[in-house]
C-alpha cells in the first residue's frame, strides 16, 4: 500500500507503526511537503494478515531471527522449546563402546537423546553409567 | 471527474517499509537454504488417510539406507504425525546464528515438524491473534509462512533428498510449488479405492498444470498379508487398478504395496518399517520403489 497526499500531490512517508494493541496497529505517515500526518489502524483481521506475512512495517535494520514468525505467534508451544547452541559433551571411551552397539538404525536417535538428557542435567561427560540413568528415565533401549 | 493526481505506479517504495524487499530477502534466504539440497519430492495424496506419511517415512529411510543423507520436511502444519513416526518427539531445537538444527531421526535423517514445537500431544495448533473470528482470512497465509520458516530456517546441511510430507488437499500443493520453484517432483500416493482414484488425479492434474514432474503413482494398501500364514488377501474388493490408472494419466507406475500390519506398529514406535522389516514383501516394495525413485531423480537434474 502506498499514500499518497491528495493536496500536494506527494507520497507519503512512513513515521512510525505501534502495536499491535487491543489487536489494531497504528500506523502514522506524513506528507513531507504539507507535514499533515495520517494515521491506518488495522481491525483484528487485517492486523493478524500483516504478522501472518512475517514483514515488519516501517522495514527492518536486521534480518529476522530463524523462525521468528512461528516463534512468536505460536500460541501454545513446548517449555525450553529452543535451546541454544551447547557445549560438547564428552563421551568416555567406555560409553563410546556401549553406544557402537545400539542397531546403527536407532543410534544416532539414541547418541542425540543421550546428549541432551546430560545437557539438561548439566553433565560434561558421559559415562556408561549415565546412559543407563538416561535410559531408565527416557525408556530407550540401551 | 476525478482530479489528476499520481497514481500507484507513479509512486517509488512504499514510504518507508519496504516490504517489497523484505519479502524478496525471504525468498532469497530459502534460495539459499536449498541450494544444498540436491532433491525435493513432494509426497501427495490430495485424499486423506492413505498412508501417505507413513510411505514418505519408509521412502525416506530406504534412500538413507543406501547412505543418501535425507531430510524429512512435515508440511502438515496441522495434523502433524512425521517427528511420532521418525522417534524424534521430544527431541530439542537448537536455535544458532545460521538456523535452528533440526531433529535428527534414524540413520541420521534429519526432521522438522510442527510437533517438535507443541507441548503435547493433544494441543492443537492456535495462532496468537486479536481474534480467532474470521480466522480463514489470514490462517492460510500463517501456514504457508511458517513453511516458509521450516524450509529456510532449518539447517538442512548438504542434502541428497529432502522428502516433503505434504496433507490431505489439492489445494496445498501451489503453495509449496511458490516456495520452491524447482521441485524436483511429486509423488503421488492412492490406495486402490474409486474415492481415492477419483481425488488423486486431480492431484496429478494440478501437478502437471503447475509444470511440477510427476515421478509416478504408489498403489497403498493393496491386499494384506496375513502374519500368520504369509498368505495375500485383498483388503479392499474393488476392481480399481491404479497401475491402469497411471496408465490412463501418463504418468509412471512405481509400484504397490502390500498393507502389512507391522507398518503401523513400527510407525507407532517410531521406527522406520523398512528399517527394521527389510526383508518383507512391503519392505522389498518400499526398496523397489526407492530406488525407482532415485532413478528418475538421475535422470531429471
Amino acid at each position: 500500500m502506498k499514500y499518497l497526499c491528495l493536496e500536494c500531490d506527494e507520497a507519503m512517508e512512513f513515521v512510525e507503526a505501534e502495536g499491535p494493541e487491543k489487536g489494531s496497529l497504528s500506523v502514522t505517515f506524513i506528507c513531507p511537503k504539507c507535514r499533515k500526518g495520517i494515521a491506518l489502524l488495522t481491525n483484528p483481521q487485517e492486523t493478524q494478515v500483516v504478522r501472518a506475512l512475517g514483514v515488519r512495517l516501517g522495514g527492518r535494520t536486521v534480518p529476522p531471527e530463524p523462525f521468528e514468525q512461528v516463534r512468536t505467534t505460536l500460541a501454545k508451544q513446548r517449555e525450553g522449546l529452543f535451546h541454544p547452541e551447547e557445549e560438547e559433551v564428552i563421551w568416555t571411551e567406555e560409553a563410546e563402546k556401549r553406544l557402537e552397539k545400539i542397531p546403527n538404525f536407532v543410534r544416532p536417535r539414541a547418541k542425540k537423546v543421550i546428549e541432551d538428557y546430560a545437557r539438561e542435567r548439566g553433565y560434561r561427560e558421559i559415562t556408561p553409567e549415565i546412559m543407563d540413568e538416561a535410559g531408565e528415565k527416557i525408556k530407550i533401549g540401551m | 471527474m476525478r482530479k489528476e493526481y499520481k497514481e500507484y505506479k507513479d509512486i517509488i517504495g512504499d514510504g518507508g517499509s519496504n516490504i517489497v524487499g523484505q519479502v524478496t530477502q525471504q525468498i532469497e534466504r530459502l534460495r539459499s537454504r536449498m541450494e544444498k539440497v540436491k532433491h525435493k519430492v513432494a509426497v501427495i495424496s490430495g485424499k486423506g488417510g492413505v498412508g501417505k506419511s507413513a510411505v514418505t517415512v519408509n521412502l525416506a529411510s530406504a534412500f538413507s539406507m543406501q547412505e543418501y543423507t535425507v531430510g524429512v520436511l512435515d508440511a502438515d502444519i496441522n495434523g502433524p504425525s512425521i517427528a511420532k513416526m521418525m522417534g524424534v518427539q521430544g527431541q530439542h531445537l537448537k536455535i544458532g546464528e545460521n538456523g535452528v538444527s533440526p531433529a535428527v531421526g534414524p540413520l541420521n535423517i534429519k526432521v522438522m515438524s510442527m510437533d517438535l514445537l507443541l507441548p503435547s500431544d493433544e494441543t492443537p495448533v492456535v495462532w496468537d491473534a486479536p481474534s480467532q473470528e474470521a480466522a480463514f482470512i489470514w490462517r492460510g497465509t500463517m501456514e504457508v509462512s511458517t513453511l516458509r520458516e521450516f524450509l529456510s530456517d532449518t539447517e538442512w546441511g548438504e542434502l541428497n533428498s529432502l522428502f516433503i510430507d505434504l496433507p490431505a488437499g489439492v489445494e496445498k500443493l501451489p503453495n509449496v510449488a511458490q516456495l520452491l520453484p524447482n521441485l524436483d517432483g511429486v509423488v503421488l500416493v492412492t490406495i486402490p479405492t474409486e474415492v481415492s482414484h477419483f481425488v488423486v488425479k486431480k492431484s496429478a492434474v494440478t501437478a502437471k498444470a503447475l509444470g511440477i514432474p510427476v515421478v509416478g503413482l504408489i498403489e497403498n494398501m493393496v491386499g494384506y498379508i496375513c502374519l500368520n500364514c504369509g498368505q495375500v488377501g485383498d483388503l479392499f474388493k474393488t476392481i480399481y487398478d491404479g497401475k491402469k490408472m497411471a496408465d490412463q494419466m501418463g504418468i509412471p507406475y512405481l509400484g504397490r504395496i502390500p498393507f502389512d500390519p507391522r507398518i503401523s506398529i513400527s510407525s507407532d514406535k517410531g521406527v522406520p518399517f523398512v528399517l527394521e522389516y527389510s526383508d518383507s514383501s512391503a519392505g522389498k516394495t518400499f526398496i523397489e520403489i526407492s530406488a525407482k525413485i532415485n532413478g528418475f531423480l538421475g535422470r531429471n537434474k
